[in-house]
């Protein structure tokens, strides 16, 4: 029992350290709220803003002469301004910030003063009405001439949307082949692998946030340093994590249940030191954080999604490649199929499920960190998709190696490509309810093997 | 929503002795061969089939189990003698095949009604309540309890009583198979023999007309065999058919009138324990190709039991 | 530091709402889990459920209160069988699966812009308790002992307390019936119990349905307790603190629930109120290189997980368990 209590201790100390080490310098990065605007709420005013132009050209040419009229609730003009030779105008409302909080003014264009051939994109809107709800000047637009971004079809659209699934699927599967990976050999239904994809992402930021840049003939390689190391330290906190907590729990014969809800207060515990050490915000890493896309044929990419998905690409065939031919890999997938006979037949489990966790952190954390990079991270990054990484598991088949990433895949670009139809906040709800219509119908998943009963 | 429907049912009054004794000798007329008819089968089995990926695991042309027998069922491990267990009791569905107990058609009926009707199995691996109470474990095995009900459970006045005569009916039984002093204890306390005892008794509680034992002897240490042994003539002779799964030879050679012997999912042999024992293609089934080696049916009591 | 405030304080919370809600969802947890081995992980699915009817059948369709009450219990019905059609007849780890992703789906899609006008979007509903404040008899701060609340808290705390002990009185009377003999069987080893005869399916089903019906309680509460409700009151971390109330109290026991529930808020805020107090003012007990006054609040979540890994490891029988069936569990 004591020795039990000091693995615990020891591993939850060990994690705190490896946190503080891999988030040292994040820590002191907390952007303080921006101060409100003091000259605003001690008497000053507040005024409704806007630029006119005509996108007719490229690039788009100021529009002169406009005449812009601002009313209050009662329909009363209270300020009025003409577009100068940049096109903008600014009116100020009358009083000062805090009578006109909680307002709403209406803001007309005069379409007689508008130049010879120049109308409205859309003519019927001539007023906009907006409530002032904070002390900050109001910005409103006229948009004149045609949409610069014209509706693409929905091919193009259906492609494009495919191409950002593709990327994401390829991530996915990374941490789901993972978390399929531990279930297979230890039965663990693992709560807390989020949060392995989270430190991957939080341990490369802790070393891109390092003082200096890291170069190589004369190249800033900061993130791919950071990337790499990420992996490593992930790899290494997988390890600690089952040598300190789980393979413990196994020796003594604790059942599957109670490690999925150790599972759990880990997952808890993790989330929350994570956002004690990095804050609530939303982090980018140094580099890459916005390039100009490139466009092939119809598809806008950028050159970092490429590179990601090359990477996330070459790590899974690579794994998969390890696991059908390598030594290790057939006895993985051994101990997987049957644990008491792989041990019988000489195979060292433990051994196994250590390089299980190994591999399975490691490539928990590289999705985390690759997924910073796509789309930045915040210290919840893994939770959130943590239903996903489940949901791709269950549909491809529980423990199934290739059913992880092909569940991956199909959920991946599901999600993305579903936003054709439904809306986007909606396409995790899509996801998940694809996952309880396969459970309805085919409850082993697209791979498994329907169960044997007794 | 109603759980559990109090089904009637028709227990056969106990027989005596002598009528098990006819039963038994009614079985000297049959012939030694598989899917031989019997003159009162309790089971009837057509042409079950249960595959597992490629493999055929059951292949059950026809069976007949006699009542008011013991029956053995044996064969070499992996022959398929749980699977079958399992496919007659409803815990498996075969890809095909048809079979009755008691002329019902269980065809696609799920396990808790195949129990229902009289037909209650044991497991290879015991599976007592272990945080339950031995007794909680015994009034479970009742049938037709109403305070089973949602609705009826809550107030105890409508099951007060039928509870208390299922308690004394669960002693009684409980003395018989000497678990009494331990009717208090939680059931995950007790030996792997008392469980086996405790697991038995539990399934007469439902009242059974066929009991079918997987492995009773599995575990259990040789003082303990003995009166197992004996608990399981008694059921014959309280009018109840039994059909079991073993490797213990002793058991079978002792015990049972009639044995059935699986080897590779199909049906091999039937006839009395020692027209079987003695039957080459038994042999062969135990044995494979090693013919020079002599049979001695009592040692493959030792290979290990995954079957 | 005021030892005495922070005592008061936590107390307060101990026995307010907030323990009030957590001990409905966990008695209805014991019921799934506890009693039948049901891994439910989507016990702020029915919370959400309930809550959201309630709340948008008075301030959306403008109908009467106790119709939200109803619709409520009965749409909190509906999904325990939506949830357990499928998933009742497959291994435990489908349900847990399966029900924390359908509480995702209620919880993202009632917060969705789609919907806003039902259902009020990320900011939710308000303006629907005035027929319930509207029977308070009480008008001033009520108090036991030290500690005091207002009146509407101490009416709702009440209602809330008498619910619940109705509610430990139907699970006492369940529990000790041959029905709840059948569940804890299930739990031990659902197919020795199929073996003798019971449709462990519809028990099971049962059993979904009743802890689903006090996890609609628990949602009523919530929404009761903020006078408002949004989809952030039902994140699946609700759920999983509902189960560290549960195994705190200990799980397959009638009080488990509320012994839990009251320890449970009053420890996290003993641990909220002190770290609240050693971070403020001008020289902090803790200083703030260490612990800023923002990452104070993390720290009873902190704790909180290493709590639920600790107990789940050394005593999953609860603090106040009985060590006997574990040693059978052996585990």
């Amino acid at each position: 029992m004591r020795r039990r209590m000091a693995s615990v201790v020891a591993f939850l100390w060990t994690t705190l350290l490896l946190c503080c080490l891999a988030d040292s310098a994040s820590a002191t990065t907390h952007s303080p709220r921006p101060p409100l605007n003091e000259a605003a709420l001690n008497g000053d005013s507040i005024s409704i803003k806007g630029k006119l132009v005509d996108t007719r050209d490229s690039p788009p040419t100021p529009v002169e002469g406009v005449q812009i009229t601002v009313l209050d609730e009662s329909g009363k003009v209270v300020g009025e301004d003409v577009s100068d030779a940049k096109g903008t105008f600014a009116i100020r409302l009358p009083g000062a910030t805090i009578d006109v909080l909680g307002q709403t003014f209406t803001t007309r264009i005069d379409v007689e003063t508008l130049p010879e051939g120049t109308v409205l994109r859309n003519p019927n809107q001539v007023e906009l009405t907006k409530e002032i709800q904070t002390d900050q000047d109001q910005f409103v637009t006229f948009p004149i001439g045609p949409n610069p971004n014209p509706p693409v079809s929905t091919g193009t659209q259906a492609l494009q949307l495919l191409v950002g699934g593709i990327v994401f699927s390829l991530l996915l599967a990374m941490a789901s082949l993972g978390l399929s990976m531990i279930f297979g050999t230890t039965g663990l239904t693992n709560f807390a692998h989020g949060e392995l994809i989270t430190f991957g992402a939080l341990a490369a930021y802790g070393i891109d946030t390092l003082p200096g840049d890291i170069e190589i003939g004369g190249r800033n390689v900061t993130l791919a340093a950071a990337v790499l190391a990420a992996l490593l330290l992930s790899a290494l906190f997988g390890w600690l994590q089952d040598r300190g907590l789980w393979r413990p729990l196994r020796d003594r014969g604790t059942g599957l249940i109670a490690m999925m809800i150790v599972s759990i207060g880990l997952s808890i515990f993790l989330r929350n030191l994570y956002q004690y050490l990095a804050g609530a915000d939303n982090h980018n890493y140094s580099q890459y954080a916005t390039p100009e896309p490139w466009s092939i044929g119809p598809i806008l990419i950028t050159p970092k999604e490429i590179v990601v998905a090359i990477i996330a690409a070459l790590v899974l065939v690579g794994v998969s490649i390890a696991l059908q031919r390598t030594r290790l890999g057939k006895a993985t997938r051994a101990v997987a199929d049957n644990p008491a006979l792989a041990a019988s037949s000489g195979i060292n489990v433990d051994r196994v499920i250590s390089v299980v966790w190994i591999g399975g952190a490691a490539l928990a954390g590289l999705s985390g960190v690759l997924l910073g990079v796509t789309q930045g991270f915040d210290y919840q990054v893994g939770f959130k998709i943590l239903l996903l990484v489940f949901a791709a598991v269950v549909l491809g088949g529980l423990g199934t190696i290739w059913g992880a990433m092909l569940g991956a895949f199909i959920l991946g670009t599901f999600i993305e490509i579903s936003t054709l139809v439904v809306p986007a906040e909606l396409k995790f709800v899509g996801a998940l309810a694809v996952l309880i219509v396969v459970m309805l119908f085919r409850p082993q998943g697209l791979l498994g093997r329907a169960e044997r009963v007794g | 929503m109603v759980a559990d429907r109090i089904e009637t049912r028709d227990v056969d009054p106990p027989l005596r002795d002598d009528q098990s004794e006819a039963a038994r000798a009614s079985l000297s007329g049959v012939p030694h061969e598989p899917g031989a008819p019997k003159p009162d089968p309790i089971v009837v089995a057509d042409n079950i089939v249960r595959k597992f990926g490629g493999l055929t695991a059951v292949d059950v042309e026809h069976l007949e189990i006699q009542r008011n027998v013991i029956t053995a069922l044996i064969g070499p491990n992996g022959a398929g003698k749980t699977t079958f267990f399992n496919l007659l009791t409803g815990f498996d569905k075969p890809d095909e095949g048809r079979w009755s107990f008691e002329g019902h058609n269980l065809n696609g009926m799920s396990a808790y009604r195949v129990a229902r009707l009289g037909m209650v199995r044991t497991f290879q691996l015991t599976k007592v309540l272990s945080r339950l109470s031995v007794m909680e474990n015994m009034r479970l095995g009742a049938t037709g309890q109403s305070g089973e009900n949602l609705w009826q459970a809550m107030f105890a006045p409508f099951w007060r009583s039928q509870e208390k005569a299922n308690s004394s009916r669960a002693v009684a039984l409980l003395e018989r198979f000497s678990l009494e002093p331990k009717k208090d204890d939680f059931a995950g306390s007790l030996s792997g023999g008392q469980r086996k005892l405790l697991e038995m008794a539990r399934a007469l509680m439902v009242e059974p007309a066929l009991v079918m034992l997987d492995e009773p002897m599995a575990g259990v240490n040789p003082a303990l065999k003995q009166s197992l042994l004996g608990h399981v003539k008694s059921l014959r002779e309280d009018g109840m058919t039994v059909l079991f799964v073993e490797h213990d030879m002793d058991m079978v050679r002792d015990i049972s009138d009639w044995v059935i012997v699986m080897a590779q999912g199909r049906i091999i042999a039937e006839g009395p324990p020692e027209a079987v024992m003695s039957d080459p293609k038994v042999i062969d089934a135990y044995l494979g190709a090693h013919h020079d080696a002599e049979l001695d049916l009592d040692e493959s009591q030792s290979g290990d039991r995954n079957g | 530091m005021e030892w005495g405030g922070i005592l008061e304080g936590a107390l307060q919370q101990g026995l307010g709402p907030a323990a009030i809600v957590y001990c409905l969802a966990a008695i209805g947890l014991n019921v799934h889990f506890g009693y039948t081995g049901l891994l439910n992980f989507g016990q702020a699915g029915f919370m959400a459920v309930a809550g959201y009817a309630l709340a948008s059948i008075v301030a959306t369709w403008g109908l009467s209160f106790w119709l939200g009450l109803v619709v409520g219990l009965a749409l909190s019905v509906v999904l325990a069988l939506l949830l357990g059609v499928p998933t009742l007849r497959l291994r435990a780890d489908y349900l847990a699966i399966v029900t924390i992703a359908a509480a995702e789906i209620i919880r993202q899609t009632v917060g969705s812009v789609s919907l806003l006008e039902y259902f009020g979007g990320q900011d939710g509903l308000q303006q629907f308790v005035d027929t319930f404040a509207g029977l308070n008899p009480f008008t001033t701060p009520m108090g036991l002992g030290p500690v005091s609340w207002r009146p509407y808290d101490f009416f709702l705390l009440c209602v809330g307390w008498t619910v619940v002990a109705l509610c430990c009185l139907i699970v006492y009377l369940l529990m000790r019936s041959p029905w709840g003999r059948v569940l804890k069987g299930i739990r031990e080893d659902e197919d020795a119990v199929r073996s003798l005869g019971k449709n462990v399916y519809a028990y099971k089903m049962q059993s979904l349905i009743i802890g689903g019906l006090f996890g609609a309680l628990a949602g009523f509460m919530t929404a009761l307790q903020h006078a408002a409700i949004n989809p952030s009151f039902f994140a699946t971390d609700t759920t999983f603190f509902a189960y560290t109330v549960l195994l705190l109290g200990g799980a397959a026991r009638v009080l488990g629930p509320v012994v839990g529930a009251i320890t449970f808020w009053f420890l996290i805020n003993v641990l909220d109120l002190f770290f609240d107090q050693a971070t403020v003012g001008p020289n902090p007990l803790i200083s703030a290189s260490i612990m800023t006054h923002q990452q104070a609040s993390l720290m009873r979540l902190i704790f909180l997980g290493l709590a639920l890994m600790l107990l789940m490891i050394f005593r999953p029988q609860g603090i106040f368990g009985d060590r006997r069936e574990l040693a059978i569990d052996g585990r």
